[in-house]
């Protein structure tokens, strides 16, 4: 069989997608055949999403077309994409909580019977069929609510093929998995494509890809920079055309003086989420949080900083003892914490940057017992320079910055606290590669400016090139202490994947 | 918020595999059977509360359980059970309609007006009218909510009020009273059918018909689907191709409609109409599917539990009325009652969340 004799099931073909001055995606192409499993890599921001977006139907290029079996067409909405065979599995499961497993797969389509009725004893039927072909053990009946994200993933592929997906795109759907759950998505992979399906893989991780994808298609800046089969672009080189330079370039590390111990953290457990973690960490020292998405690492933060109540274990801040669940006391002591979702937890996104960014000392922005503009926009405006900050106005509302201003603002807000332990959670998710750098410079010059730095981090790059110590989480146990020296891409991932125990320096 | 969870699957006395198995089947089938019990509960916990209540009061008041005591009960709960079968449709959804009461004080006038001008009229026509004015008041709601994009509760608030000011434009100070209206259709008010009486006929046939319709149609599944999934922002709904926009307007027309009947019951029931009829009610009813179990957020309740929720609220009504319990404690009470709901919802969602998630959780470190 020649695969240039196959026409793709789905194609793009030199698609370009501009928001305002931002250019997401420059003359894309790329093509899904029948039994392939398409890996697509490229960092944040590279353009993989703008170009899913448009192959599902949620956007529409402004140059360029989507082939369907070799036709042009224009999807306008999920329905005609979803109508041409593709189907689309995303990170985060989009599904009906309240309803039963078998409805969320029907939704849309219920079987009838006479009268328009729903045929429930039909509808259960088919979904168990789905199921048994997908070999999972889920009750069509219960509902989702409760689900894992694993057996959601699971409902969203039964959905797929429920209205027979030829082209099924999966967005890091393995983000959130153990190993386990991942063979098991693999496995329902694996017979997809051997049924004649496409499969788009999206995965940051490196090793998954290899195992599970034929072909590669490489994006970097929204251009596709490679596209061949996977077997002769080794893993080295693949992350070069990702990063477009080297890897270590992007961290410039600079050396702190270690200090005292500021935080020391003892037996902390929590029931059900994470046992008996130990950690230090000192005054200008970075400790990184590594492992799997799920693995709990941010509870682990979120106990130390007392928003989660932890059942067992002692949390210390420079040698006196914080009570547990009480945040007020952890930033009394000079904790700060910025949260992994900062439009949820970190920002009020109605609200102006001048006010996000002073919301944390209210009390000193007063003057005469109201607060004081004046105050704010002085003191914002410190802090924007300081971090580089790109804006309009102080007044304009936070929400209208990038990801990356942003976390600025949000950073900005907690050190102006003045706090000896900085705890960040994702500093750098969602945030495009330039401004990540910016960050990644800001948290090393705090460090060296004597600031005590627990970083909870998934991107391995970032967790090696700005850690002075690595403790690996899996399923709520660290399985893992690395020195800087130590660290090593297969050594983290070895811990964090808990396949073979990592001997040095287990608790 | 931590629930108190057991202990983790630890490693318990090992006792080979297929013993392990057994006990985890076991296991499961019970979390199962207690998360069925939980949310049967719901229903089921109403009606004994209903009944202790009329167990009670009956034996305290004896008078309880004169026929016509029943009687102006089971009226006054007919009228607003049947608008809470509307409004069920619009919350499940997770959308309000709080311009019911208005809706139907514009309604019952007009339906009453109308038969007073024309006594000739069927009255039959003129409930007619009444339902088709409260549909196109629905109509718009749903538009506002739908097209607008303004959220359910301020449209309805606003509606609430306009309508309001409506009616009193319509009535400019007039008064409907029994005397003018055709004997006809207040027999409809005060009659019977087969010994039931017609306005209970109606609510039940209203109800029975929307309960079938939100539990076996795709129609009504797809209101819950997009409740369920608007609670994270909708994107669910919109993959699996669901016209949300449209259904959530049905829900408003249907709302709407109700409203206007439960306008020709009102008018056919007591025969005296001002501008001020129904007034409040909105509140009653929202309060009567909160009871029944219909949550709030959207995504789940029925409207039969919905419509008990009503026969309880109006039972609790009369017996405080019938005890000669003060005025202010009667609303204290009834409060309280939507309060203890709420709470209970919370609370039951909570564990069964809880218990769904530690059986996926077992059934993972079993596989």
């Amino acid at each position: 069989m020649s695969a240039v004799a196959t026409t793709p099931l789905v194609a793009l073909d030199g698609a370009s997608r501009s928001f305002g001055a931002v250019h997401a995606l420059r003359g894309a192409s790329l093509a899904l055949r029948a039994g392939e499993v398409r890996a697509l890599m490229g960092e944040n921001g590279a353009g993989k999403s703008t170009l899913v977006k448009i192959l599902t139907g949620v956007d529409r290029p402004n140059s360029g077309t989507v082939l369907v079996d070799g036709e042009p067409v224009v999807f306008h909405s999920t329905a005609d994409s979803r109508d041409a065979g593709v189907a689309v599995i995303l990170q985060e499961p989009t599904l009906f909580p309240d309803l039963s497993v078998a409805e969320n797969v029907v939704m849309g389509r219920h079987p009838r019977r006479s009268f328009g009725r729903i045929d429930r004893p039909a509808m259960k039927k088919s979904v168990q069929d789905l199921l048994d072909r997908l070999g999972v053990d889920l009750d069509p009946d219960r509902p989702v609510q409760g689900l894992s994200i694993a057996d959601q993933q699971i409902v969203e592929i039964a959905k797929a093929m429920s209205f027979d997906a030829r082209v099924l795109i999966m967005d890091e759907p393995t983000a959130a998995l153990s190993g386990r759950e991942v063979e098991r998505l693999f496995g329902v992979v694996r017979a997809l494509q051997a049924r004649g399906a496409a499969v788009l893989f999206i995965s940051h991780r490196l090793e998954e890809v290899y195992e599970i994808a034929t072909v590669v298609t490489v994006m970097r800046d929204g251009e596709v920079v490679h596209d061949g089969p996977l077997s002769e672009l080794p893993e080295d080189e693949l992350v070069r055309r990702m990063v477009g330079r080297d890897v270590n370039q992007l961290f410039p590390k600079t050396e702190a003086e270690i200090g005292d111990v500021v935080l020391d953290v003892r037996g902390l457990s929590r029931e059900g989420v994470f046992y008996d973690v130990d950690l230090q960490v000192k005054a200008g020292e970075i400790v990184a949080l590594a492992g799997l998405v799920g693995a709990g690492r941010s509870e682990v933060v979120q106990a130390i900083f007392g928003v989660d109540q932890a059942t067992e274990g002692s949390v210390s801040m420079n040698g006196t003892d914080l009570p547990l669940g009480k945040p007020t006391a952890a930033v009394a002591a000079g904790m700060a914490l910025v949260p992994e979702d900062r439009r949820q937890q970190g920002l009020v996104m109605d609200m102006s940057i001048g006010q996000n960014a002073t919301l944390a000392r209210l009390g000193e922005m007063r003057s005469r017992g109201l607060l004081s503009p004046k105050r704010e926009r002085a003191e914002a405006s410190q802090w924007g320079e300081r971090l580089q900050l790109k804006y309009g106005r102080l007044s304009d509302p936070v929400g209208t910055l990038s990801g990356g201003n942003q976390q600025k603002v949000v950073l900005a807000k907690w050190l102006s606290t003045k706090p000896r332990l900085l705890i960040i959670d994702e500093p750098t998710r969602g945030i495009d590669v330039g401004t990540k750098a910016e960050v990644h410079r800001i948290i090393n010059d705090l460090a060296s400016e004597g600031l005590a730095v627990l970083m909870v981090s998934s991107e391995l790059p970032e967790v090696l090139g700005m850690a002075d110590r690595v403790l690996v989480v899996f399923e709520g146990r660290v399985t893992a202490e690395l020195s800087r020296a130590e660290a090593d891409e297969e050594r983290v991932v070895r811990a964090a994947t808990g396949r073979a125990p990592v001997t040095e320096e287990i608790a | 918020m931590s629930t108190p969870v057991s202990a983790p699957p630890g490693p318990s006395a090992p006792q080979g595999p297929a013993a392990v198995a057994e006990a985890e089947a076991e296991r499961v089938s019970t979390g199962r059977r207690v998360v069925d019990r939980l949310i049967r509960a719901r229903e089921l916990g109403l009606v004994v509360v209903l009944l202790a209540i009329v167990g009670i009061t009956g034996a305290i008041e004896p008078n309880f359980f004169d026929l016509d005591s029943i009687k102006e009960t089971v009226l006054n709960v007919a009228i607003i059970a049947v608008m809470t079968a509307g409004m069920t449709l619009v919350i499940v959804t997770r959308n309000i309609d709080l311009s019911v009461g208005s809706i139907l004080g514009l309604t019952a006038f007009l339906c009453g007006d109308l038969l007073t001008k024309h006594p000739g009229m069927p009255w039959i026509v003129a409930v007619l009218v009444a339902v088709a004015i409260g549909a196109a008041c629905g109509l718009l709601n749903g538009v506002l909510v739908t097209w607008g994009r303004v959220p359910a509760l301020v449209v309805t608030l606003g509606t609430m009020y306009a309508l309001r000011g409506v009616a009193f434009l319509v009535t400019d100070g007039r008064q409907i009273n029994a005397e003018d209206l055709p004997d006809s259709f207040l027999n409809v008010g005060s009659g019977t059918l087969l010994g039931i009486p017609t306005l209970i006929v109606v609510a039940v046939v209203v109800i029975l018909l929307f309960w079938f319709v939100t539990r076996d149609y795709a129609w009504g599944r797809q209101l819950y689907a997009i409740g369920s999934s608007g609670r994270s922002g909708g994107q669910a709904a919109k993959l699996a191709g669901l016209k949300s926009d449209r259904r959530v307007t049905q829900a408003f027309v249907i709302s709407g409609a109700l409203a206007g009947l439960g306008g020709a019951m009102f008018a056919a029931r007591y025969g005296t109409v001002d501008a001020t009829a129904g007034d409040g009610y909105e509140l009653r009813v929202i309060g009567a599917a909160v009871v029944g179990g219909v949550a709030i957020a959207g995504g789940s309740g029925s409207v039969l539990g919905a419509a008990i929720g009503a026969v309880l609220l109006g039972t609790i009504q009369t017996a405080l009325i019938v005890l000669k319990i003060d005025d202010f404690w009667q609303q204290a009470i009834v409060g309280l009652l939507i309060i203890v709901a709420i709470a209970l919802d919370r609370l039951i969602a909570n564990q069964s969340e809880a218990l769904l998630r530690q059986r996926s959780a077992r059934r993972r470190t079993s596989a």
